[in-house]
């Protein structure tokens, strides 16, 4: 159990490309932090940054308040699930789950015990005398999961461990990962490139984007205050909709012929970039959509369509209700449903 | 391809590669250096003086009858070596592919040949067609045809043809098997849907997909033919009757160290050597545009 | 295949029954040869069927040797073979997974200077540079020893090359997690890459100690005592031996015992062989 903390923390390679710059965040005890971004954006380098696997170039990372940045992998106390699982093929799965135990010296009647607990902990009993190839998908994650769990570290990583799973077992494993974290209360880091795990799993997230934490913060926080439209725009399914507009010169913006009034101050004629969830929209007078695609998905309604001048929107509507192509359809915006985003820079201005 | 994980001692890797590295100086750079420096000394019969002497053993090699001679022997040699080896084991390959039962019992029996030295397999063949007792040449005489290859050039040459395509056939089958178990069997189905009968599938659909593997066992028979046939020849002629079958590797050996020619074997052995890495380069440059497929 | 035609299945088994038969048939004369005795084997045309003597021939053979070129007996030979094989065999294994080892799991200065090092003597043979390198031996005082025979052919680029490629499809992670499992370096390679790779070893081996029996030419070089001389090396002096009649029984089956062991290797490791040679080639 531990604090991890993460000051300034930076990676380049060869001086020239910084793939990380400059990452801060204090991790409590026993926290769920999800770190999500899409493929690229410096996740999993942070992740084995904090593991001891790649160098790092500027800033510190602690664990427990001590300073980590010289330390090899196994002095840092932290056990990591990979997102290939990283079974050793040759060895049961006893062996693989004792190997890290048997390298600290640890007695065999200690790892006995332990191995045994975790397998039954996370039902792989039946499977302990098994080489990795004869078990599936789900049990290599189990297997992997009791490797991390016999080595009670200060800290687990997860690289994107469900990637390799299939659909249903992904929602499921999903549960149980955080059942069974919330359990040991061990202080962890899970990096994923889906929303939905983020959302559904992290105490906090840190969203990134191209090296750079655009956001950190629970994940209410982070869907309903979005702190950039990149944020804005990763978070939430269907994606949010964007209108491209100007700051009038009241202050107010006129969208389709209805006019908004921003909460906060913005310089008339700056450019703005509008959003609002789908899901934030319902039939109702505000405007006039021309529908043009609708999906059915049985819970809810997708209605794509345009407004007047053109511009294309997204609605989610109940699944009772459906609309026909080539229909008008009345929608209104939910009260504060609103976010401004600056055009040029993308920062979260504010709502309206 | 570059692993992304490396462990960070400084030393271990030096250790680990030590071995390697100084067993291919001493015994690979070193003497191939020497070669190269001897090919252009010329030594007297004692040993006791030796003299710069530029380009002249290339020159004098390059002048000698018996060289030019030594050359055409080697390239008729591996040409037959691989038009017949090669033609041989696709024949045996091809056949092999079409059967369905008892196909691997078939592939041991093809692929022990390999095992035996080729020294070996030369003194087999020899005894084959052995003139006093082998039962080749008796069955031959009795068909009215006169084969000793101790005294006939021609026939000795054609028996280290035999000798040495025996000895890499099993090589060549393996390949060419795994090249045609690799050829998807719906192209063959669909040719014959498209109405080709066996004879034509084989010289449209399969010979075709199968002519890079073809390519690369040619380099690989030619390269065995120069340089892996020693045994062949010193097992069964030493380069005779009147140096008839005497291949390039074999006068480098003959003249270096019966010969005692050092700098003209020497020479003999850099002209080798630029054989063996062009031909080498080929197969590697032949190997790169494989992966591409 | 994709139609049925009887006809054609009968010519292919015919075809390949011919291939086995031309190719079986100079061991199997040998073999017959080896069965006989000497008086036998010197009128034409020569039995080809087995007679009574094999025991007598390969205990004579073994325990006294061919007088007529050599007063060794074949066991000694055998030995040699074995020796220098094993020895070739397993010290290129060795040197080569060690190399490979460094070349893929670390980054040092002169590591692809290493790997070209090691990658050209692929275009080197010991046959195009025969003469300084026995040089090289004899100046080492390496001439009629072990070491003579096995060291100077145990640097293998393919052998590293087939690890190299075997290293890098061995995925990161595995590396990774035992390093956060608690492994160095070498407990890694012990633990984890050694157990790993099993298979490639086990072909390389079968491949190499084929390669290490059959070696002729270098052999020939460095021994000058015939207590070194390996079986290889029997068989040709005795069956080219010019001044002598000969004893083709006991050439017979000195050549039998000689090819004996890779024989048996190629044979009852067929899967690690064929393996073994498709992918040294690549």
């Amino acid at each position: 159990m531990a604090t991890v903390s993460l000051r300034g923390v930076r990676k380049s390679y060869g001086g020239t490309v910084e793939v990380i710059q400059g990452i801060d965040m204090e991790i409590t005890d026993g926290e769920f932090i999800v770190i999500v971004g899409p493929s690229g954006c410096g996740k999993s380098t942070l992740l084995r940054m904090v593991a001891g696997l790649e160098k790092i170039t500027g800033g510190e990372i602690a664990i427990d308040a001590r300073v980590v940045n010289e330390l090899e992998p196994k002095d840092r106390d932290i056990a990591m699930v990979f997102q290939n699982y990283a079974l050793y093929p040759h060895m049961s799965v006893y062996d693989n789950m004792a190997y890290g135990l048997k390298i600290r010296g640890v007695s065999k009647g200690e790892i006995d015990e332990r191995v045994k607990r975790a397998a039954k902990t996370l039902e792989i009993e039946p499977f302990l005398e098994r080489k990795p190839r004869q078990l599936s998908g789900g049990q290599r994650q189990r297997v992997a999961m009791g490797r991390a769990i016999v080595r009670e570290p200060k800290a687990f990583l997860f690289d994107e461990p469900l990637s390799n799973l299939d659909a249903k077992l992904r929602v499921q494993m999903r549960v149980e990962i955080k059942k069974l974290q919330r359990q040991l209360g061990v202080t962890s880091i899970y990096v994923t490139h889906d929303q939905v795990e983020a959302m559904t799993m992290g105490d906090r997230l840190i969203v990134m984007n191209k090296g750079v934490a655009e956001q950190i913060g629970t994940p209410i926080d982070v869907y309903a205050q979005p702190a950039s439209l990149f944020v804005a725009a990763f978070i939430g399914s269907p994606s949010m909709n964007f209108l491209e507009t100007r700051i009038g010169a009241d202050g107010s913006l006129a969208l389709d012929g209805a006019s908004l009034k921003p909460k906060t101050r913005i310089d008339p004629g700056r450019a703005v970039t509008i959003g609002i969830r789908p899901e934030h929209l319902s039939v109702g007078s505000g405007f006039d959509l021309k529908v043009e695609l609708v999906e059915l998905l049985g819970a809810d309604t997708l209605v794509y369509g345009r407004l007047s001048d053109g511009k294309g929107l997204v609605v989610r509507l109940p699944g009772t209700e459906v609309p026909k192509i080539g229909d008008r359809l009345p929608v209104k915006a939910h009260d504060g449903a609103w976010h401004l985003f600056d055009s040029e820079t993308g920062k979260r201005l504010g709502a309206a | 391809m570059e692993k992304r994980v490396t462990f960070n001692e400084k030393t271990l890797p030096y250790l680990l590669v030590l071995p390697q590295i100084a067993i291919t100086i001493a015994f690979f750079f070193w003497p191939s250096w020497q070669a190269i420096y001897q090919s252009v000394l010329l030594e007297d019969a004692f040993g006791g003086n030796t003299r710069f002497v530029w380009f002249d053993n290339f020159a004098h090699l390059f002048r000698d009858p018996a060289y030019y001679r030594s050359a055409m022997i080697t390239a008729v040699f591996s040409l037959l070596v691989a038009g017949l080896g090669l033609s041989i084991s696709l024949l045996l390959a091809v056949m092999a592919d079409r059967i369905v039962r008892g196909a691997t019992a078939y592939k041991a029996f093809l692929v022990w040949p390999y095992a035996v030295a080729p020294a070996v397999a030369g003194v087999l063949w020899g005894f084959l067609f052995n003139p006093a007792v082998g039962i080749v040449a008796w069955t031959l005489r009795i068909f009215g045809y006169e084969f000793n290859y101790v005294l006939n050039g021609g026939q000795a040459l054609a028996l280290i043809v035999f000798a040495a395509v025996w000895s890499q056939i099993s090589y060549n089958f393996l390949f060419f098997l795994a090249g045609l178990q690799s050829i998807p069997k719906s192209l063959i189905e669909a040719a014959a849907i498209d109405g080709a009968g066996p004879g034509r599938r084989f010289w449209t659909i399969i010979f075709p997909l199968l002519s890079p593997t073809g390519f690369f066992l040619l380099v690989v028979n030619v390269i065995y033919a120069f340089f892996g046939t020693f045994g062949v020849v010193d097992g069964l002629t030493k380069g005779g009757p009147a140096k008839a079958t005497e291949i390039l590797v074999f006068k480098v050996y003959n003249d270096g160290f019966r010969g005692q020619d050092l700098g003209g074997s020497a020479a003999q052995s850099v002209i080798l050597m630029a054989i063996v890495i062009l031909l080498t380069v080929v197969q590697f440059r032949f190997i790169e545009r494989k992966v591409h497929y | 295949m994709v139609e049925n035609r009887p006809w054609l299945t009968i010519f292919s088994h015919l075809v390949v029954l011919i291939g086995v038969a031309i190719i079986a048939f100079p061991v199997w004369m040998t073999f017959v040869a080896s069965t006989h005795d000497a008086q036998t084997m010197l009128r034409s045309p020569v039995p080809v069927l087995p007679g009574p003597h094999l025991l007598k021939n390969y205990s004579e053979i073994l325990t006294q040797g061919y007088a007529r070129t050599s007063g060794i007996p074949l066991t000694i030979a055998l030995f040699n073979s074995m020796v220098m094989a094993l020895g070739i065999c397993i010290g290129k294994i060795v040197i080569s997974i060690i190399a490979a080892f460094a070349i893929v799991y670390f980054r040092f200065p002169f590591r692809m200077a290493a790997f070209w090092a090691i990658f050209v003597t692929l275009m080197l043979p010991v046959e195009v540079r025969i003469v300084p390198t026995y040089g090289v031996v004899a100046g080492l005082g390496m001439v009629d020893t072990y070491s003579g025979l096995i060291i100077p052919l145990i640097a293998s680029a393919t052998a590293t090359f087939l690890f190299r490629q075997f290293f890098l499809s061995v995925p990161d992670e595995l590396a990774e997690a035992s390093r956060v499992d608690g492994a160095g370096p070498v407990r890694f390679f012990f633990d984890i890459l050694l157990p790993m790779s099993r298979t490639t070893i086990a072909a390389l081996f079968v491949i190499q100690f084929i390669y290490g029996w059959n070696q002729y030419l270098w052999p020939l070089l460095v021994t000058n005592k015939e207590s070194f001389y390996t079986a290889v090396m029997l068989v040709a002096r005795q069956a080219t031996a010019v001044d002598a009649t000969p004893s083709w029984n006991l050439i017979m089956a000195t050549a039998m015992l000689a090819m004996l062991p890779p024989v048996l290797v190629v044979v009852f490791m067929q899967r690690q062989f064929v393996r073994g040679l498709v992918e040294t080639e690549k």
